[in-house]
């Protein structure tokens, strides 16, 4: 009898990459899922960023603890509808503060762990976030996911050309490991003051797009610095949900609405 | 910032690491891109900003803006190895070494290896968000697992002053009281705030020194005392160990 893989009822897998950190790739993989979700998706998230794995605390799930069945791991189930389920090493820390201070082989066996051990059920997405760079956990998890021949790569930036650097890097990352670019999002992209509704670009403007052009992929759009964004994140609230006519909403459903375009574009 | 800083004094020499081998971003924000290493016989030699300002990073030994570094951690190691043994840096004053996030590999070696070299300490930055903090307190656990000292905390991005209105938005906000709190929590010293100025983004894009192009600033005082206050921690650790037997 062959065993049914965690990952057979899993529709659709993308990963979110960058080459830089902080530009905001678990705050793009919250907001994408929780976008789909919307859109009457169910969406796992699978948060392999093993030294600072921020999923958990953006769904205020952080204290909670995963249980073993006869397949693997159960994830954690957020929201009234429970249709995001998540896996973190997070879940796995006996105190929030704890340091996994691990040197690459042992990062490896458990990202392993990750993608086969989860009994994430069936799926329509599987949202994978990383930790920046293009080193063992970005290696690992591709290897461990081609036999499930991923949907994906969304790559995120900020508009400043030291960002935009280390993302081209991250592109060839994608291009050396067969793993296709869904497109380029540019996040941080100008502030809007809830004063005087002046724009300043905080950390220029453009970088990304044009690093999209040169690159010959799609890019998915601007993402605006939105304090209601940040809040949310912070309290673990539904942006999506609650702040529809906020600054960063339009530009993250639309990014949602390209990755549904892309599915269709893939199975016709 | 930082080197531009300690540099500003000409009778310093020094000196300004790059670990982040996936990710260099400081060869572009010292306005070094496209500069290469060169071998001599005592070694690699640093690529110099200013004449007591050198740079070491591997973004030098890339031939493309496209090269990326898919290495696992015992490569990474080894090259980090090769940066501290094979690099002629000279007498120095002040060796920076700037790292990725996480603490991981690159982090575990750097303190191996130069645990013989008696670091001073660590600089850890953070955003004012919990987010971010929460990231920040595993790194502190860090820095005590291996017994690095702990210079102090800057808390960055700390509010943003709108150019036109000069009203404050905090666009990362402090939900549970931002570094200043984490600090007197956990025991260590905050070093200072920086602001938001989208002068600071710029600068680093084109390589010039922030401090230099935009005196006024209120980024730049808040660096500039933050500055001092690690150039006095580095001061009375030294008179320390001077004057013990």
């Amino acid at each position: 009898l062959s065993e049914r893989s965690n990952l057979a009822g899993v529709q659709h897998i993308l990963l979110v990459l960058s080459g830089k950190g902080g530009v905001g790739k678990s705050t793009i993989s919250t907001q994408l899922a929780l976008a789909l979700r919307h859109s009457g998706k169910k969406v796992g998230i699978l948060d392999v960023d093993l030294c600072g794995p921020s999923i958990p605390r953006m769904f205020q799930v952080q204290d909670s603890d995963v249980h073993q069945c006869n397949s693997g791991w159960v994830p954690v189930f957020v929201g009234q509808d429970k249709n995001i389920s998540l896996m973190s090493i997070a879940f796995l820390l006996e105190k929030p503060d704890d340091a996994v201070v691990w040197r690459g082989p042992k990062k490896n066996a458990l990202i392993k762990q990750f993608v086969a051990d989860v009994a994430w059920g069936d799926l329509d997405f599987l949202i994978v976030d990383t930790p920046p760079g293009t080193s063992d956990e970005h290696i690992s998890t591709v290897e461990a996911l081609r036999p499930y021949k991923p949907l994906g790569a969304i790559l995120v930036t900020t508009p400043q050309a030291v960002s935009v650097g280390d993302v081209r890097r991250e592109l060839t990352f994608c291009k050396k490991t067969g793993l296709k670019v869904l497109g380029i999002v540019e996040n941080m992209s100008g502030f809007v003051c809830p004063h005087c509704s002046e724009c300043t670009n905080i950390f220029s403007k453009g970088g990304g797009e044009e690093l999209a052009k040169h690159a010959g992929v799609p890019f998915l759009g601007c993402v605006p610095l939105d304090p209601q964004l940040s809040q949310s994140l912070e309290e673990g609230k539904d942006f999506i949900q609650e702040f529809p006519k906020s600054a960063a909403f339009p530009a993250l459903a639309h990014i949602a609405q390209q990755v549904l375009d892309e599915t269709w574009q893939q199975s016709s | 910032i930082l080197a531009h800083g300690l540099a500003a004094d000409e009778a310093k020499q020094v000196a300004l690491l790059d670990i982040d081998i996936c990710g260099p971003s400081i060869p572009k924000m010292m306005g070094l891109e496209g500069e290469q290493v060169h071998q001599s016989g005592s070694g690699w030699s640093p690529v110099y900003v200013e004449e007591n300002l050198g740079v070491m990073s591997v973004g030098f030994l890339l031939s493309s803006p496209d090269d990326a570094v898919i290495w696992r951690g015992p490569k990474k190691n080894g090259l980090i190895k090769q940066f501290l043994r094979d690099v002629d840096w000279g007498e120095i004053d002040y060796l920076i070494v700037d790292t990725p996030p996480g603490t991981s590999d690159e982090h575990l070696s750097i303190v191996q290896y130069l645990s013989a070299a008696h670091i001073d300490g660590a600089v850890i930055i953070t955003t004012p968000q919990e987010i971010s903090l929460q990231d920040v307190r595993k790194e502190i656990n860090f820095c005590h697992k291996v017994k690095l000292p702990i210079i102090g905390v800057v808390e960055n991005m700390s509010g943003f002053i709108c150019p036109k209105c000069k009203n404050e938005s905090q666009i990362f906000p402090p939900t549970t009281g931002g570094a200043e709190k984490m600090c007197q929590n956990l025991n260590v010293s905050l070093l200072g705030k920086v602001p938001l100025d989208p002068q600071i983004g710029k600068n680093c894009d084109k390589g010039q020194s922030f401090l230099s192009e935009a005196p006024e600033s209120p980024a730049t005082s808040s660096y500039r005392n933050i500055i001092q206050r690690i150039q006095e921690y580095c001061d009375q650790r030294h008179f320390q160990e001077d004057n013990t037997i």
